[in-house]
């Protein structure tokens, strides 16, 4: 009984402890569920393309990314709200946005009986997530959509539970064009919801939508194509209603190349522009600007460069926008910061 | 007293012991129903990727958990490693050197770490392990989960050895046996089987447990290599694929969930059939 | 101790004088002694350390809110406002909806199998109940989200507002998720205890307490409900404060299925949210101490009812089964 029980031990030992082998770069990673399709995408590319650099990201939330880099618990984080200036003082370390994507995030819904593309002005979404507007033969919702058949159902919200990025992009569009909004609920990744259910990610998002009829919800492009939900146009600053693609988020983000600060933190949602899709946002990788691991600052530099160049061209197989060259360019002068 | 009075008390007699052989057997269906869903949902789910591959990128369909099933061995390796032996020690203390004051505090405390939620031992793990070197691991999870299965095995242990009548202490001593080398080579042998059954409880106990891994172990796309590094566990897997909105991820869900419920299952069934044969219960 | 020589004896000399401590150490069974009494220790020190931290690393949010933390509504991290009231009563309220389904089908399963089954079946069955017990969190969650939140949401919700739904807790509308979905999961879930222990409970009342009933003319249902449940009433309510601390700890299975909104409504088909679910959602993003702090004063709060929800338990169980049980 002894022997056996010496023998499984050593057994368990020699299999658990593979030691990582030398020169393999271990990196860790959480944050923005948003960007997570591209971001998985790109680590298990770049990891097949170098084997010895392994990036494991776990999206949790924009909010747990942040608070994560600011703990010092991960490598680098992401997401898509940028640090506000209360969070960066916070960090013993400064902290750099490089931007990654471009995405746009969506109205999508499941109402029994519609397959059509639903119109939603402004006032409609700011009115819905207020809880003011409740069923889905509401005035402000049928007079965009003239000719579809509106149920008088109750319409069920959905929004996020964790702390998102997803949740900043939409809040400050809502902050946008609702003063109540503004004012009632604010921007943030992390609000205090009038009403409805929270889900726990885009993923969790996508999938109560998906379960629960009259469901409204937002959630990133990708999420809603990839799970073949319907979404819908949005009004945007000049009155036109737009389905999110890839040329809307460009044409959005066109205007913002020009006074991009040089922190990166900018907005982009309600762009001026007739082709301007009014819910774009650039989303982020949180890098510490001091990395004492020289191995891991090698890797994380080398696979930036390769993000910003090669990796961009998997962007739009995944519905997101790539990066404007101009920003692309400020990025890499951004990288000889990171020491 | 009137027949009218007397059929009434039959009838409702017999209505409400039927209801409670109702109730009885409603339990126990339910345990069918939910073991059946898992065979059903996660049976063809579950084929050789599984078991190999690691999990793929979001939306793409295939990949396994082969990195959370490792992970969650590794974990339950390392609580063993951390808790059993508390554990024990502890039982035996209790069963045979025990005062009466400090014994009695050791049995509420016990029963009181018995009683905390996971979610609250995930806390303090976090604050222990995580926090201070700034980085989650397996070791936090393991030492999570450690403290987890301290409880059921001190009780174990220590119902066990009280359970080993007397004349076989006074026989090794009457041989000329010291008190430790009678606990050594008589009573812990012989109650071994028992008291190995009580690990194995506490271990299927804790390899189903989420909560604490939440904020210790994080999770991990790849394999996760030494014991300082997040790691992949299959309970995260479920949580993770089931409120996702992948109908391939939710077969694969299934899948996790059937063989976690076979091994905390099997587990259980085994030992229980053990102690039942040997007549100790309630633990 | 033994007074017979033994090896470890003839170190020491007969007529050497009264044996110091240390002197004593050198002897096996005082080694052994000390040795499992650090180990037991240990189990002291680390619960101790798990309260210290608790309250430790939750005094920002207690220095701030003070008592008032237990009674505030907004939990709003943007502008720092946190009160745990929504997830005390979403805690409380779920709790007590799975004991209004477990305790009735609990206690009449543990009649069944004491009073009423032959002792072989009763073995059997209890046995596959406890294997109910042994199922992970994990695994009711994804049963819940699949076929039990489907299932209120098509079936069961709209059977209850037909017929019950001018009730203020059946108003409303039914997403599927929600307080009664998280109370019946968890219903499930705590049955098993309630059965065990009742069960275990109900054999110990002395037969002669049975036929003096059944000799006076009792039927056998008026024995078992006026005379044995009464007399292991003690044990039997032990079970239901044993089973209500493992409902208000649960943590999985519940934030799976119960929508995850801090609200305080009337109605059972509402979304909610317990202690235990902000927590395993919101503690890996809480950007700033304060919020951090607050969650922590959360698990303080739970840590606290779970304890003294054990600690009566406990000491009603031990009641019945020590002294005869007799009520007074």
């Amino acid at each position: 009984m002894r022997k056996f029980l010496v023998s499984l031990l050593a057994l368990c030992a020699l299999t658990f402890t593979a030691q990582a082998q030398s020169g393999t770069v271990l990196l860790n990673a959480a944050g923005a569920t948003f960007p997570a399709p591209i971001y998985l995408k790109w680590f298990d590319v770049y990891h097949t393309a170098h084997p010895n650099v392994q990036i494991n990201y776990q999206a949790i939330g924009s909010g747990a990314g942040i608070r994560q880099v600011l703990a010092g618990t991960v490598d680098f984080g992401a997401s898509d709200g940028p640090m506000t200036d209360e969070q960066l003082a916070q960090s013993k370390v400064k902290i750099l946005h490089f931007p990654t994507v471009l995405g746009a995030v969506v109205p999508t819904y499941n109402i029994p009986g519609v397959t059509a593309s639903l119109n939603f002005t402004q006032k409609a979404l700011a009115g819905i997530y207020l809880g003011q507007i409740t069923k889905w033969n509401d005035p402000e919702i049928t007079k965009a959509n003239p000719g579809v058949k509106l149920p008088g159902d109750d319409i069920v919200v959905v929004h996020r539970s964790d702390g998102s990025g997803t949740t900043y992009i939409f809040t400050d569009f809502l902050s946008k064009v609702s003063d109540e909004w503004k004012s009632k609920v604010g921007k943030a990744t992390s609000v205090n919801w009038p009403v409805g259910l929270g889900g726990k990610g885009n993923e969790g998002v996508s999938g109560l939508v998906k379960q629960t009829p009259d469901a409204i919800g937002y959630i990133e492009l990708i999420y809603a194509l990839q799970n073949n939900i319907t979404y819908g146009a949005v009004q945007n600053a000049a009155g036109k209603f737009l389905k999110a693609d890839l040329n809307g988020v460009t044409a959005a983000a066109a205007g913002a190349v020009k006074d991009m600060p040089a922190d990166f933190r900018v907005s982009i949602t309600d762009a001026p522009g007739a082709a301007a899709y009014p819910i774009s946002s650039f989303t982020w990788l949180l890098i510490p600007a001091q990395i004492q691991d020289a191995a891991k600052r090698d890797a994380i530099k080398a696979f930036l460069k390769w993000m910003m160049t090669d990796g961009q061209g998997y962007n739009e197989g995944l519905s997101y926008a790539k990066l404007p060259k101009p920003v692309v360019v400020k990025e890499m002068k951004q990288l000889a910061l990171v020491q | 007293m009137n027949r009218a009075r007397i059929i009434w008390r039959k009838s409702l007699n017999i209505v409400m012991l039927s209801l409670t052989g109702v109730a009885a057997f409603g339990v126990v269906a339910v345990l069918f129903l939910i073991l059946g869903y898992f065979i059903y949902n996660g049976g063809h789910s579950l084929n050789w990727a599984f078991f190999t591959q690691l999990p793929k990128p979001t939306g793409e369909t295939g990949g396994g958990m082969a990195n959370a099933i490792v992970g969650s061995l590794k974990l339950l390796f390392l609580s063993a490693l951390f808790g059993l032996p508390v554990g024990l020690m502890a039982g035996i203390y209790l069963a045979e050197f025990g005062g009466k004051t400090f014994a009695y505090i050791i049995r509420y405390t016990v029963d009181l770490l018995n009683g905390v939620p996971s979610i609250v031992i995930g806390i303090f793990a976090y604050a222990l392990a995580v926090q201070p070197v700034k980085h989650f691991s397996t070791v936090a999870g393991g030492f999570a989960l450690g403290i987890m299965v301290i409880p059921i095995t001190v009780r174990a242990s220590e119902e066990f050895l009280r359970a080993i009548p007397n004349s076989l202490r006074e026989g090794a001593m009457a041989l000329g046996a010291s008190k430790w080398k009678t606990i050594a080579s008589v009573i812990l042998p012989a109650a071994s089987g028992g008291i190995i059954t009580g690990m194995l409880l506490s271990l299927a106990r804790v390899a189903g447990e989420t909560a604490p891994l939440l904020f210790t172990a994080l999770g991990n796309q790849y394999w996760s290599p030494g014991w300082s590094q997040p790691t992949s566990a299959l309970p995260l897997m479920i949580y993770e694929y089931a409120i996702s909105a992948y109908d391939d991820l939710h077969r694969q869900a299934w899948a996790a969930g059937l063989v976690l419920l076979g091994l905390v299952l099997l587990a259980n069934l085994g030992c229980r059939l053990v102690m039942n044969r040997r007549g100790v219960r309630g633990v | 101790m033994a007074t017979t020589a033994t090896s470890m004896d003839r170190a020491v000399p007969p007529e050497a004088g009264p044996r110091s401590f240390v002197h004593r150490l050198r002897h096996g069974d005082e080694v052994a002694h000390v040795l499992t009494l650090m180990f037991a220790a240990l189990i002291l020190l680390v619960t101790s350390l798990l309260v210290f931290i608790l309250w430790e690393k939750s005094h920002l949010s207690r220095a701030q809110f003070g008592w008032s933390f237990l009674w505030t509504s907004v939990w709003d991290p943007v502008f720092g406002h946190f009160g745990a009231l929504p997830f005390i009563y979403g805690t409380l309220v779920t709790s007590v909806v799975s004991l209004a389904i477990a305790v009735p089908l609990g206690l009449a399963a543990a009649i069944f199998l004491a009073e009423l089954a032959p002792r072989t079946l009763s073995d059997y069955i209890a046995f596959l109940i406890d294997l109910l017990a042994a199922v992970p969190s994990v695994i009711y969650g994804l049963f819940g989200i699949f076929i039990v939140v489907p299932l209120m949401r098509t079936t069961i919700g709209p059977a209850l507002k037909h017929t019950l739904g001018f009730l203020p807790i059946f108003s409303g509308p039914n997403y599927g998720v929600g307080f009664l979905t998280a109370g019946i999961v968890l219903a499930i879930m705590i049955v098993p205890f309630i059965i065990s222990v009742s069960r275990e409970v109900l054999l110990t009342v002395p037969r002669d307490q049975r036929e003096a009933a059944m000799g006076l003319g009792a039927t056998r249902w008026e024995a078992t409900w006026k005379v044995v449940v009464p007399w292991a009433r003690t044990g039997v309510m032990g079970s239901i404060f044993l089973a209500l601390a493992r409902a208000l700890g649960e943590t999985m299975a519940v934030t799976m299925v119960i929508g995850n909104d801090p609200k305080i409504v009337a109605s059972l088909f509402a979304p909610g949210y317990t202690i235990a679910a902000v927590i395993a959602n919101e503690f890996t993003e809480a950007t700033g101490d304060l919020y951090l702090s607050a969650l922590i004063e959360l698990g303080l709060v739970l840590f606290l009812m779970t304890f003294i929800l054990n600690g009566l338990a406990r000491l009603l169980i031990l009641a019945t089964e020590r002294g005869g049980g007799r009520p007074s």
